[in-house]
């Protein structure tokens, strides 16, 4: 998919600079664009060090087990059937206080983990069971607490108060995780699990 | 208002604290942890670095050539319509698809819009409040061979249109004015 969209944005480009007669301007875009791509790693990358280091104290002290803990009781409500006590769950759990903390390097593997558990769980065959897209809609939200690459680009953009956007992003993720998992619960009731 | 703002100035610096105090408290070598985890923050980055390259360079051209701009006013009535800023639309778009490319997109709204602006604040929201949905869809099913994914995407895609609508809105609640 990526190779026709990036493919796409170039040939666009390309043909919209000779319609335009804007072929200086894109063959600047060319070079500088690639340089300020390095510049922006740099930021990227003092950001990335920064919460990455923090947060892996965080997971060391526990505070992934304490955060799966306090999601257990949302299991129920979200994954009905699914025995609490179970690999499958505890994978969950893991996998959303990882994504909670932004440890993306952790989420990826638990999440795939309880994929996997909830393939022994559900009949053979190619076909999505209900955990399964209730747990992947789960996992397309951000649950991120701290929007810590999102500042770092406006930081380096020159905002006054970088994090200042941390109460509406918690709120339009909120929304956004609601209507996901209301959407996918309903349909998954609504259609027959074949 | 005032006081979830102050709360989110004090938000870092708190939490920070937080988490070298529960390290000491459960006898974790704090900063042994911060290296290894700056460790991997890095690693990670380096992965990085050669789509943002070739994401930010297609951004940058399609700016430069005016493409975006005609894509923007092009666009407009649809945003006017769920009261959206129209410069956040490529972001809409590219959000759900590729994780760099939100990056470079929102780089370049923020470097054009400015990061203060309600184009700016929202689509920063928006970048922060949805993830890259079809790589998350792709990368999970595909790990256990599932091919019929059933309501997965519309279900998640709306949750990212939601994203999307709140994010504006959210916006406009918490910095009334801000044009």
């Amino acid at each position: 998919m990526m190779n026709y969209i990036w493919a796409g944005m170039m040939l666009i480009s390309v043909i919209f600079a000779i319609v335009n007669g804007r072929g200086r301007e894109v063959t600047d875009a060319l070079f500088s664009g690639s340089q300020s791509a390095v510049s922006l790693c740099i930021t990227l990358l003092a950001s990335m060090c920064l919460w990455g280091g923090l947060m892996k104290i965080a997971d060391r002290a526990g505070l992934t087990r304490a955060l799966a803990k306090i999601f257990r009781p949302l299991l129920r409500l979200l994954f009905p059937g699914l025995n609490p006590d179970g690999p499958a769950a505890r994978a969950v759990c893991m996998n959303v206080a990882a994504n909670m903390l932004g440890l993306g390097n952790a989420a990826t593997p638990l999440g795939l983990e309880a994929m996997r558990e909830f393939k022994k769980l559900s009949p053979p065959g190619d076909t999505a069971a209900n955990h399964m897209i209730t747990f992947v809609v789960l996992n397309t939200a951000s649950l991120q607490i701290l929007p810590t690459t999102v500042a770092a680009l406006r930081q380096n953009a020159g905002s006054a108060n970088p994090m200042e956007i941390m109460p509406a992003v918690l709120l339009s993720s909120l929304g956004a995780l609601t209507v996901g998992m209301i959407l996918a619960r309903t349909l998954n009731k609504l259609t027959v699990n074949s | 208002m005032i006081v979830i703002s102050a709360f989110a100035s004090y938000a870092v610096p708190l939490a920070v604290g937080l988490i070298i105090l529960c390290g000491l408290f459960r006898h974790v070598e704090v900063f042994g942890a911060f290296l290894d985890g700056a460790g991997d923050g890095m690693k990670a980055m380096f992965g990085l670095v050669p789509p943002l390259i070739g994401l930010i360079t297609a951004v940058e051209m399609l700016k430069a050539s005016g493409a975006l701009e005609t894509f923007t006013g092009f666009v407009t009535p649809a945003a006017n319509f769920l009261r959206i800023p129209s410069g956040t639309l490529p972001l809409v778009l590219i959000r759900p698809v590729s994780g760099g490319g939100a990056v470079a997109v929102l780089n370049k709204i923020l470097g054009d819009y400015g990061p203060d602006t309600l184009t700016g604040r929202a689509a920063a929201v928006m970048c922060g409040s949805s993830e890259t949905t079809f790589y998350t869809v792709t990368v999970y099913y595909g790990s256990i061979k599932i091919k019929r994914l059933r309501h997965t995407v519309p279900a998640a895609l709306a949750a990212d249109f939601t994203a999307m609508i709140l994010s504006s809105l959210t916006v406009r609640v918490f910095f009334p004015g801000a044009a």
